[in-house]
């Protein structure tokens, strides 16, 4: 810590010397910001950290599992809250069944979710909620796996990985328009 | 017209100009009043006991009158599935300004407030970019910042009115998951240029470092335009419970994505999908389909004062107040109903920064002791006008919570009774 706070005081002294020379016209070449405090660091040191896993399957980790792996870890871990068989309960939702197009609609993984990614990372991110990240990323294809089947989109011994996960075709897939340019 | 004695009415059931404000006219007003509710002073007045002994001397770090200790949150329970999920509502019938103090900013929390040692916090910016990069807190205290008055406002706000029936509830309730303040910290646009976003980059992707460890996608044209990492609240570190150490701050749009405890960016080509933008956070529409990333919050405003469950005590004159805000812009215009929106009026707004922040209006309401509906309409400066609750709840899903921003209906009985009702 106190050889990155020396750096750190030098990079901030060059800023102001840069600041200067910006003030006596040369400020049009002169970067943004002077002050360029970030440590480098590489994707592989983030390797643990970043549970971001997207719908194209990018940064799922290895491992795999099935929904009849996954039962035994569903039954300890989640049935208490959603459910034996993913019915939901007073204060924790639905996983399984429902359909957006009854009066009132019933949103669920298995009927709103459009991709099987934000399961897994919601799973790995999130659940259970007593203790987040306490699952394994086999733990978390396992159960993935599982609430995907009681839904019926894969069957009992589809095996989910890295290379399966992405191209499993969620119900409501088409289910959403993106008015993120509006 | 003699606007010393007779009030200058702009629209029906007692509207008065917005002049009378500023103290001009309204003399004779009065005497039509019945009285305050006190009564008269009609006893000597006495120097009370605090005028004879000296006070409390300074204290470190201040705290309400033990007199105002009704002016609170709204705080729901605990959750029983969900350790340290949940809301608290600002109490905005008992605030007056456009600034909420942080000890009032409302909250809602996935996973708790984590208990985080900013020398440990680590925030860092990776993926598309030419070199990742690591920052402390202390790394960031010594960037060039800047400070903006800005509302937040959760996408869930006034939800509670999507329901078929209108619930005898107060404003801190319906509306209360809404505050305005001074955000100050670094510009997110000067840290992607020191990490040299790539020209594949079309997305960030943010992540708190909450136990949930909840995450947004966020447009990288608005990561770049106004978009900050927040680190001072109204002027002292931002409070724990609104991201403590850091939080991301994006003006004008639904409160989610200004993830609090921010720890990672990674910069994408896509949205990641996360749970909060994909089975949370979206609008169900009437025929099923979803809209998604329906960000900017939409032109809104609420009377505060009169509102749901307080009781006028004395006919006469009262201000009607409330609080003005839009995603789009700035709010140009607010009017008011005391007639359930047959005629309308404009209310004075107070000047100061109108852009993303809340607008503070007025208008003086002569009470005649009849029956009202009062309503508030407002416009903003990109022409959005607020919808009426009828064609808000036909665009959408019966089951949608979210995006609501229909005019709020609020009666007065007779009796002084005003309650929330749908008209």
């Amino acid at each position: 810590m106190f050889m990155r706070k020396s750096v750190s005081m030098l990079v901030i002294a060059a800023g102001v010397v840069t600041l200067g020379v910006a003030s006596i016209g040369f400020a049009a070449d002169a970067p943004a910001n002077p002050v360029a405090l970030g440590s480098p660091i590489t994707e592989a040191q983030l390797a643990d950290w970043d549970l971001i896993v997207a719908p194209d399957g990018h940064n799922l980790p290895e491992g795999n599992g099935t929904a009849a792996q996954g039962q035994a870890v569903y039954q300890q871990k989640c049935a208490a809250c959603h459910g034996a068989g993913g019915e939901g309960a007073s204060g924790s939702p639905a996983l399984v069944g429902g359909s957006v197009s009854t009066t009132p609609p019933l949103l669920t993984v298995g009927s709103y979710w459009p991709y099987a990614s934000t399961l897994f990372d919601y799973v790995r991110r999130a659940m259970p909620p007593t203790a987040p990240k306490s699952l394994s990323n086999t733990e978390v294809y396992q159960v993935t796996a599982y609430v995907l089947h009681l839904h019926g989109v894969i069957a009992e011994n589809f095996v989910l990985d890295k290379n399966t996960l992405p191209a499993v075709q969620m119900p409501n897939r088409e289910g959403f328009i993106d008015v993120s340019a509006n | 017209m003699d606007t010393k004695n007779n009030p200058e009415y702009v629209a029906g059931n007692g509207l008065i100009h917005r002049r009378h404000l500023l103290g001009l006219g309204l003399a004779g007003i009065g005497s039509m009043a019945a009285g305050s509710a006190l009564g008269a002073d009609a006893g000597m007045l006495s120097i009370p006991a605090w005028s004879k002994a000296p006070g409390n001397g300074p204290s470190e770090y201040g705290a309400p009158s033990p007199f105002a200790a009704n002016v609170k949150r709204l705080a729901g329970g605990p959750s029983a599935t969900a350790p340290g999920s949940g809301v608290s509502r600002t109490p905005l019938h008992l605030l007056r300004g456009t600034i909420t103090p942080n000890s009032l900013h409302f909250e809602r929390h996935h996973s708790g407030v984590p208990a985080i040692d900013p020398a440990q916090h680590r925030f860092v910016i990776h993926g598309l970019v030419r070199q990742a990069l690591s920052f402390s807190y202390e790394d960031l205290l010594a960037y060039p910042m800047v400070s903006q008055i800005y509302f937040l406002e959760c996408s869930g706000n006034s939800g509670a009115n999507t329901v078929a029936t209108a619930g005898d509830t107060n404003a801190a309730a319906i509306h209360g998951l809404l505050s305005c303040a001074e955000w100050t910290g670094v510009r997110l646009s000067t840290l992607l240029a020191e990490a040299g976003v790539t020209d594949a980059a079309a997305w960030i992707t943010a992540t708190g470092a909450d136990a949930a460890s909840m995450g947004r996608s966020i447009p990288l044209s608005k990561a770049l335009d106004d978009v900050m990492i927040a680190l001072y609240q109204n002027g002292e570190p931002i409070r724990p419970e609104q991201g403590y150490p850091m939080r991301l701050f994006v003006p004008g749009w639904e409160g989610n994505v200004s993830v609090k405890w921010l720890t990672q960016i990674k910069v994408t080509d896509a949205p990641a999908h996360f749970r909060d933008e994909t089975s949370k956070y979206t609008d169900l529409l009437p025929d099923g389909k979803s809209l998604q990333f329906t960000y900017p919050m939409g032109v809104k405003s609420v009377i505060t004062s009169p509102s749901g469950q307080m009781k006028l005590l004395r006919q006469g004159i009262h201000e009607i107040t409330g609080v003005a805000w839009t995603g789009h812009g700035a709010i140009r215009r607010v009017e008011i109903s005391a007639d359930g929106g047959r005629t309308w009026a404009d209310a004075h707004i107070e000047a100061g920064q109108q852009h993303l922040a809340l607008a503070r209006f007025r208008l003086p309401w002569q009470w005649s002791g009849a029956p009202a509906i009062l309503q508030s309409r407002a416009t903003d400066s990109s022409n959005n006008v607020q919808p009426g609750r009828d064609s808000w709840m036909a665009a959408y899903n019966s089951a949608n919570r979210y995006h609501y921003n229909a005019i709020q209906s609020w009666s007065v009985s007779a009796q002084g009774d005003v309650k929330n009702v749908y008209a």
